[in-house]
Formats: C-alpha cells, sequence, structure tokens
C-alpha cells in the first residue's frame, strides 16, 4: 500500500521499451547518440535481429513487467535487411494492435515506426513524441501484472 | 438426420468391406446421456455404435492429424460435416495430415444443438430430439415440447459458412434445406462500438472466468503444434490456473493470436469452453480485421491460397491504421 502512495505522489515518471533492429534502427539510435540528440531516459532499447523478430509475448510482456508504451522500430518498408521481414513484422502489429485496442487497452500506448540507420534526428523526435503521448495517457494499468510492479519499486 | 445416418453407416460398411478403408472415424454416443457424443474410431467390430445427429458437432478434423501418423496401411474414412472439411483444407494446407491416407465422406448438416442453450430453454434430462426442420421436438421425462432451432442451436451453426462441403472423396446427399444464418460479425461490432472502458469491462468479466483448463486450445484444429508455447514451464504461464488478469489476457490474446489467418471460425473453441466464455469472438475480430484491411479471405476454402499471415503486400496499411479508422 505504501508503494502505491509513493507513486501518487512522486511525478509519473513512464517506462518505455522500444524494440529496435539491429540493422537501421539501433544504428538510427546510435546516430542520435553520436549527434548529441536528445531523447528521453524513459526509453529503454531492447535490440532485435529485425523487426520481425518482435513476437506479440515480447510486447504483452513488456506490459507486464510494468512498461507504460511500447514501440517497435524497424527498417523502412522495402530495406529490410533480411527483404521481407518488416512486411510480415507490419501485418503482425497492426492486427496485435487492433486486437489490444479490442480489449479496451487505450490506443497510443504501441506504436511501431520505421527509422533507418541514417535518420538519428527522426528517432529522437519519434522517442520524444511517443514519450509525451505516455505522459498524457497516463500509467499502464490495464495490462499490469500487480506482483511484476511491486518488485520493481 | 436419420435416414442420414443410416446412409453414412450402408456407406462406411461397405467401404470396409470392400478394403477402401480400415476404420472409420466418426461419432459414438456414450449410454447415459443422449448429448454425451465423443469422436471414435470404428471398425467392423462395433461399427453399429456409430451415430450422426444433431448432437454430432465435434469437429473430427484434428483427430487425424494423429490417426495419420499412425496409420501404416490402408485409409481413414472420415465423416466431415461441411464446416469441418474448411479444417480439413487447412490442415491440409500446412501439411499435418495426409491426403492420401484419408477417405473422405462428406455429409449434410441441418445445425448442431448447443446443450448450454438447451438447459437454458429448460430442457433437462433430455432422452430424445426429433429434427423437424425448423424447430425440434425434445422429448424429457416431463413429456416432450417443441422448441424453434434458432434458440438452442451452436453460435457456429448460427453463422453457417453454408452446406458446401470444400473437400470429399464422396458426397452423401439429402434433401434438408438450408436455414437462415446471421451476419457472423454483428457481434463483433456490437463491441467495436463500445467505449474502450465498456469493452475492458466486457472482457475482464468473460476472461476472469477462465480456468485455464486448455479446452480451447486442445480442441482446435489449427492450434496444431506438438510444442506448445503455453506448455514450456519456463514461460511462468504453463498448466497453471491464471494468477491475475494480465495472465488471463496474455493466454486468450496470444491463443487467438496464433490462430490469426488460419482460423477457419469453426468455433469449437467456444462450444467447447465449461465457463461459456464467447472465444469465438477473439478469432473473428482478427478475421474481420483481415478482410477489412487486407481484403476477404476465408481459411480452408482453397487448400492452395496463402494464410494472410505468412503473406505481405509492399503496399500493406500502416500500424497506424488502427488509431486513425476510429471508433
Amino acid at each position: 500500500m505504501q508503494i502505491n502512495d509513493n507513486l501518487e505522489k512522486s511525478e509519473f515518471k513512464p517506462l518505455i521499451v522500444a524494440f529496435c533492429c539491429n540493422w537501421c534502427s539501433y544504428a538510427g539510435a546510435d546516430l542520435a547518440g553520436t549527434g548529441r540528440l536528445a531523447y528521453p531516459a524513459d526509453v529503454k532499447i531492447i535490440r532485435v535481429p529485425c523487426s520481425c523478430r518482435v513476437n506479440p509475448m515480447f510486447i504483452l510482456k513488456a506490459f507486464e513487467r510494468g512498461a507504460d508504451g511500447v514501440i517497435i522500430c524497424g527498417c523502412h518498408p522495402g530495406d529490410c535487411h533480411y527483404s521481407t521481414g518488416n512486411y510480415y513484422a507490419r501485418r503482425r502489429m497492426t492486427l496485435l494492435f487492433s486486437m489490444l485496442d479490442y480489449l479496451g487497452i487505450e490506443r497510443g500506448r504501441t506504436r511501431v515506426e520505421w527509422v533507418s540507420a541514417a535518420e538519428g534526428q527522426k528517432f529522437s523526435l519519434v522517442m520524444n513524441d511517443f514519450s509525451k503521448q505516455i505522459h498524457q495517457l497516463g500509467e499502464n494499468k490495464k495490462l499490469g501484472d500487480i506482483r511484476c510492479k511491486k518488485q520493481q519499486d | 438426420m436419420q435416414k442420414t445416418a443410416g446412409l453414412i453407416k450402408k456407406r462406411a460398411l461397405e467401404l470396409l468391406d470392400d478394403g477402401t478403408v480400415t476404420r472409420v472415424l466418426a461419432w459414438s454416443r456414450s449410454e447415459d446421456f443422449i448429448y454425451e457424443v465423443s469422436p471414435t474410431f470404428f471398425d467392423k467390430g462395433n461399427i453399429d455404435k456409430m451415430i450422426y445427429d444433431s448432437f454430432c458437432a465435434a469437429n473430427l478434423s484434428k483427430y487425424l492429424i494423429r490417426a495419420c501418423k499412425e496409420q501404416t496401411e490402408g485409409k481413414i474414412l472420415a465423416v466431415l460435416k461441411p464446416c469441418d472439411t474448411y479444417s480439413f483444407n487447412q490442415l491440409l494446407c500446412e501439411h499435418r495430415i495426409d491426403r492420401e491416407k484419408i477417405y473422405v465422406l462428406a455429409v449434410p448438416c441441418t445445425g448442431m444443438i448447443d446443450n448450454d442453450k438447451l438447459k437454458k430453454a429448460g430442457f433437462s434430462g433430455v432422452t430424445k430430439v426429433i429434427d423437424k426442420g425448423d424447430s425440434l421436438d425434445v422429448f424429457t421425462p416431463d413429456g416432450s415440447r417443441s422448441v424453434a432451432k434458432k434458440d438452442v442451436l451452436l453460435e457456429k451453426c448460427l453463422c453457417c459458412k453454408g452446406s458446401e462441403p470444400m473437400a470429399y472423396d464422396e458426397k452423401i446427399e439429402t434433401d434438408s434445406k438450408p436455414f437462415e444464418t446471421q451476419d457472423r460479425f454483428a457481434c463483433v461490432e456490437k463491441l467495436e462500438k463500445m467505449t474502450p472502458d465498456e469493452r475492458f469491462a466486457f472482457w475482464q468479466g468473460e476472461l476472469s472466468k477462465c480456468i485455464r483448463c486448455n479446452a480451447c486450445r486442445n480442441v482446435c484444429p489449427a492450434c496444431s503444434c506438438m510444442k506448445c508455447v503455453f506448455d514450456n514451464p519456463g514461460s511462468g504461464v504453463a498448466s497453471k490456473a491464471n494468477s491475475d488478469s494480465f495472465e488471463e489476457k496474455l493466454f486468450h490474446i496470444i491463443r487467438a493470436f496464433h490462430v490469426a489467418g488460419r482460423c477457419t471460425d469453426c468455433g469449437e473453441c467456444s462450444r467447447v469452453c465449461p465457463q461459456g466464455i464467447p472465444l469465438h469472438l477473439l478469432n473473428r475480430k482478427f478475421i474481420k480485421d483481415i478482410d477489412d484491411i487486407y481484403g476477404e479471405y476465408q481459411a480452408g476454402r482453397d487448400p492452395a491460397s496463402r494464410a494472410p499471415l505468412v503473406d505481405y503486400r509492399s503496399e500493406d496499411a500502416e500500424p497506424s491504421i488502427v488509431e486513425e479508422r476510429g471508433n
């Protein structure tokens, strides 16, 4: 109970999980870093070989462990390192996001963005924008696991 | 129905006698209850126990996966209703069953009874049911009463995909007339029109009934992996009851997602759910989205087609469509 009281008093700090593909978006994040472009510290990047490596279970598990938003970044359609991976990811994520919406989870907690290795600036812009959106939506209460929340604090 | 059952039994016996098939996959009834019908393999010894009536709702296609592996010589006679042939086609398409080992006998269907609806309509201890076309005469120890068919049919039958079988070696024809069907997406649209909070409350209420018996997974013809993610002891959600509302959602989202694009909407998941969770609403949402966004697709209609989730087009919609399309 105490933990929750503290949460209410302190300012809401979201946790955002970003799945970035190894070949484009992760390099894009790197470029943002070397270019000294700021993006919020709320964003925790997980590197995946390709955006299509992201299993719907990963996204749900991220929410379970206390994420307030999940963003998947991959190469632009047509530029996938493995030729077609992001096309499959696009279909899967569209259907998954639609299903989350159908279950009543707020839209906007999930997003897919295409960020190339040359788009450090886009990476920073996207992350700032997404973080702002999650700040507005507030804490993820609908998809969390209570036990995980306690452990985290 | 009784006439059809006789025809099926006669034909099955002929095929067993001339050696075309070595065993028959159909339904049998327990001695205790009329609604206790189980899929069963028959040979010449027990073929007289074979039945076919309005309680034979079980989709037999999934049983063929294991049966094909066990079958060393000869064929299996599979008695399939029109909607079962969709699942049969889908399994063929995924190379889960061997067409060479199966002889499909397509049988006509006039709708299957939902035992729960029968109970809700006030019938208990049903001893006999006579199909009268639009209505059923239900016999109980208290006497007999007539009930409209649409009130006691299974959800999947109310949204029947049609009386034409998609795959067969031989067809049994009768003069059964098709009945009126409902729009299968109407229930999905109703939910979509609710506010997110209403939807959340609805699903919270439904999914919290789940006891994780895994019946929906085990009966589903599309859910046919030998190793399931939900049996993985490392997953934390294996073979145990859901411990909180998140696990309920996790199981049902992933279950529906794993069959998305391959689900033929055979409705077995909702039928077997002991808690009466409307699981078909999850599957139909995926089917509706696929139809809306990627073009109409009916799994199991054409065994040569590619399932939507293992296919793509460069001009596919972006995932942001979910946010943009509004309520």
